[in-house]
C-alpha cells in the first residue's frame, strides 16, 4: 500500500514537470513562430521567446554538467550548486532553529499574560514592514564589530524571516484549545506549566505545522536574501547574484542556479512535513 | 659522509646569508623585506565581489607580499547592501577601497574618510551604442535613449551631455538600466553604460545573431569619458580619519599596507597571468577570459602613473570635484584634508628601493581573446 501510494505521488510530480516543460517549450516554439505575436494578432507576448529569455529546457540542464569553476577546483555546476546549497542550508538551519526558539518564546509570553500580547503583537508585526535591504547592513555591521562571522549575520536575517510566522501562529494555536478544556485542567489544579505542556503545545500543533512550512521557505529565502547583500562567498544567493548580472550571456546558468534554490526549499518543506507526521501521528495513536 | 659535509656547508652558508640580510639592512630600508617582530591584523572591505578589479589586493594577499609587510589582511568582498565607507566608518574595516565621488558624499553625510592611494588613475566608465546607431560623441545622444546605472554612476554622463549643449531633462531620454547588458543586446536603449573592464567584455562574449559568431569591437562605438574631459576618480584605497590623525599605530600600519598593496599593483602589472589565477583561486563566477580581459584593462587604468603608482593628481581630483558638485550630489567643496599623498610617496621610496618600477612607463596593453560566455 505504501510503495503503491509513493509511486502515485511521484508519478504526479512527474506528470506536473512534464506538463510545465511542454507548456514552456510550446510557448516558445509558438513565440518563435508568430514573431511574438499571438497567433493571428498584432498582440504582442508578454514575455519575449528568444534564447536569452527563454532558453530551452535541455539547454538548462546540460549546462547542470557543464564545467564550473570554483577557487582553486573545478567541477560539474550540479556539485557546484549542491555545494553552494550546503551552505545556504546551514545558514538557513540556524535562522529557522533560531526563528523557531524565538517565535515560540513569544507566542508562550504572549498566552501567558494578556498584557504581553497586547504590548508584543503590534511590534511583532511591525517588524516585518521593515524591508530587508534597510535591515541587512546594519545587521552585519553590527555582527563584524561583534566579531561574529557573517554566517551568524546572514542566519539573523533569516531568523528576522522566520520568527513571524511560528510567533503569530503559536500564538494562536496555544490559545485554540476549549474554555472547556482549560476548565477541566483548572479543576485539576494543574499549573500553569502542565496546561501548557499536557493541553496547549499539543493543541497548537496543527496551527504550528503550517506556520512552520512556511518558516522553513523564508529561512531559505532569508538566508538567499542575506547572502546577496552581504555578499558571502559560499551560497545559492552569491551564485544567483552573480549569474544574474551575467543573464544576457548565460541565461542557462540562472536558470540552473534557481532550479537549485528551488530544490533546496523543497528538500526543507520535505524535511517539515516529515516531522509534522511524526508529531501528528502520535496524536492519531493517542486519540483513537 | 661526502653527503654529510654538503650538508653543513650548505648550513654554514644559510645561516650566513640570513645573518647578512637581517643585519645588512636598517630599519628604514627593513619595510617589506618579510622581517616582522609583530604581524598585525588588518581588514579591507571591497566594493565588489573578487575580480581582476581587486587582482592587486588578492596577489598582495595570496603571493606572500602583505606578510613581508607584516600584515595578516582579510578582504572582505563587497554585496549589493554593504557600503564600503559605512564599513570603514563604523570600525568594521580598516581600510576600504571605494570611488572617490562616492566617498566625497559620505564625507559630507558626517564621515571622515582619507583617500590615501589613488590606485586608478583614470575612469574605466563608457557609453556604449552599436556601431549604426550614429553615437560617436555626447552630442550624438540628442534624442536617443540613453540608460545609466545611477547611484552615481551617471555624473560623468550627465557632465559631459551638459558640455556638448545637451540638457539631460529634456534632449534624451534618460533610463535606468540594469547591471547585464541586456538593454543593448535587446536593442531596447541607444547607448548604455558599461565598465571597460566588465560589461563592455560581456558584449564581445555574447554572439551576434547575425552572424553567429561573437560581437566584435567593431560592432560597438564607445564615448570614453577620459577623452571628453568629464572623468571622475575611481577606486582608491580610504583609510578612517579620526584613526589616521590620533593612532600612530595605524599611520604606521596605513603606510605598510598602501606600500604592500601598490607592490601588489606592480606585481599584476608585471605578471597579470599569476595575478588572473589569483582572482580565480578566490572564486570568481566570471570566467578565465574575461577575468584576463579585466586584468588587462584594469592594468590600463592604473599604468603608466606618470607621478608614481597611487598618487592623486590634483587636476584629476579637482575635475571629480567639479562634476560631483555640479552634476552629483556634493553640496559643496570638499576640505583639502579628504586626500592626502604622504602615504603614496612613502609607498614609492620602498617599491623604488626594492628596484620595482612605480610609473609603469614601459608598460603595454596586451591583446586579449574573450572566449563565448568569457569562459
Amino acid at each position: 500500500m505504501k510503495t503503491a501510494k509513493a509511486i502515485r505521488v511521484i508519478l504526479t510530480v512527474a506528470v506536473v514537470i512534464v506538463f510545465l516543460v511542454l507548456l514552456w517549450e510550446g510557448y516558445k516554439w509558438m513565440g518563435q513562430k508568430t514573431d511574438d505575436h499571438w497567433p493571428g494578432t498584432n498582440f504582442g507576448l508578454p514575455i519575449a521567446t528568444n534564447d536569452t529569455i527563454m532558453p530551452h529546457f535541455v539547454d538548462v540542464i546540460t549546462e547542470l554538467n557543464a564545467d564550473i569553476r570554483d577557487g582553486r577546483s573545478t567541477m560539474p555546476m550540479y556539485a557546484f550548486l549542491l555545494k553552494k546549497a550546503w551552505f545556504t542550508f546551514q545558514e538557513a538551519a540556524i535562522g529557522f532553529i533560531l526563528g523557531l526558539t524565538i517565535g515560540m518564546s513569544l507566542a508562550i509570553l504572549m498566552s501567558r499574560w494578556k498584557v504581553s500580547e497586547r504590548g508584543l503583537l503590534p511590534w511583532i508585526n511591525v517588524s516585518q514592514t521593515i524591508p530587508l535591504i534597510a535591515l541587512a547592513p546594519v545587521v552585519v555591521t553590527w555582527g563584524r564589530n561583534q566579531g561574529l562571522s557573517d554566517l551568524i549575520s546572514i542566519s539573523l536575517i533569516s531568523t528576522y524571516l522566520t520568527f513571524f510566522p511560528v510567533a503569530v501562529s503559536g500564538l494562536r494555536g496555544l490559545q485554540s484549545p476549549d474554555s472547556a478544556h482549560v476548565e477541566l485542567m483548572h479543576s485539576y489544579a494543574a499549573s500553569w506549566r502542565t496546561t501548557l505542556f499536557k493541553l496547549r503545545l499539543p493543541a497548537a500543533r496543527p496551527f504550528l505545522f503550517p506556520a512552520l512550512k512556511l518558516a522553513g521557505s523564508l529561512s531559505i529565502v532569508g538566508a538567499i536574501v542575506g547572502e546577496i547583500s552581504i555578499g558571502r562567498k559560499t551560497g545559492l544567493g552569491r551564485a544567483i547574484l552573480e549569474y544574474a548580472l551575467r543573464y544576457a550571456i548565460f541565461p542557462e546558468r540562472l536558470y540552473a542556479s534557481v532550479i537549485g534554490a528551488a530544490f533546496l526549499g523543497l528538500l526543507v518543506f520535505g524535511m517539515i512535513n516529515l516531522a509534522e507526521r511524526y508529531f501528528m501521528r502520535r496524536t492519531r495513536e493517542v486519540a483513537s | 659522509m661526502k653527503l654529510k659535509k654538503m650538508m653543513r656547508a650548505f648550513a654554514l652558508l644559510t645561516a650566513v646569508t640570513l645573518f647578512m640580510t637581517s643585519c645588512g639592512s636598517d630599519d628604514e630600508a627593513s619595510v617589506g623585506t618579510g622581517d616582522c617582530d609583530s604581524v598585525d591584523s588588518v581588514t579591507l572591505q571591497l566594493q565588489w565581489f573578487a575580480q581582476a578589479q581587486f587582482a592587486g589586493y588578492y596577489a598582495a594577499e595570496d603571493g606572500g607580499i602583505y606578510d613581508n609587510y607584516c600584515l595578516d589582511v582579510t578582504i572582505m568582498e563587497g554585496g549589493v547592501d554593504i557600503v564600503p565607507q559605512q564599513q570603514l566608518a563604523s570600525g568594521a574595516a580598516d581600510f576600504a577601497v571605494s570611488w572617490v565621488p562616492k566617498v566625497l558624499v559620505s564625507n559630507e553625510q558626517g564621515m571622515n574618510l582619507v583617500n590615501v592611494g589613488q590606485v586608478f588613475q583614470r575612469s574605466g566608465t563608457l557609453q556604449v551604442s552599436w556601431a549604426d546607431s550614429g553615437i560617436n560623441s555626447p552630442a550624438d545622444m540628442a534624442g536617443k535613449t540613453v540608460g545609466n546605472w545611477g547611484w552615481g554612476n551617471e555624473f560623468e554622463l550627465l557632465a559631459g551631455a551638459r558640455q556638448a549643449g545637451l540638457d539631460p531633462a529634456t534632449d534624451f531620454n534618460l533610463v535606468q538600466q540594469g547591471f547585464d547588458m541586456l538593454g543593448l543586446l535587446e536593442g531596447e536603449m541607444d547607448a548604455v553604460q558599461a565598465m571597460i573592464y566588465n560589461e563592455y567584455a560581456q558584449v564581445l562574449e555574447a554572439i551576434n545573431p547575425a552572424t553567429g559568431e561573437l560581437y566584435t569591437a567593431d560592432d560597438m562605438t564607445v564615448i570614453n569619458w577620459n577623452d571628453e574631459g568629464t572623468a571622475m576618480l575611481q577606486d582608491a584605497i580610504w583609510a578612517d580619519g579620526d584613526r589616521l590623525a590620533s593612532d600612530e599605530a595605524y599611520q604606521d600600519i596605513t603606510t605598510r599596507f598602501v606600500a604592500a598593496s601598490l607592490e601588489g599593483w606592480a606585481h599584476c602589472r608585471d605578471h597579470s597571468d599569476e595575478c588572473v589565477e589569483h582572482v580565480l583561486n578566490n572564486g570568481s563566477a566570471l570566467g578565465t577570459s574575461h577575468q584576463t580581459w579585466q586584468m588587462n584593462e584594469i592594468n590600463a587604468l592604473i599604468w603608466p602613473s606618470p607621478d608614481g603608482v597611487g598618487m592623486i593628481d590634483a587636476d584629476q581630483w579637482a575635475q571629480t570635484i567639479d562634476v560631483v558638485t555640479n552634476y552629483g550630489d556634493l553640496e559643496a567643496v570638499p576640505a583639502e584634508d579628504a586626500y592626502t599623498n604622504e602615504y603614496a610617496e612613502a609607498a614609492n621610496d620602498i617599491l623604488d628601493s626594492k628596484g620595482i618600477s612605480t610609473t609603469g612607463s614601459d608598460w603595454t596593453r596586451a591583446t586579449v581573446t574573450l572566449n563565448e560566455g568569457g569562459e
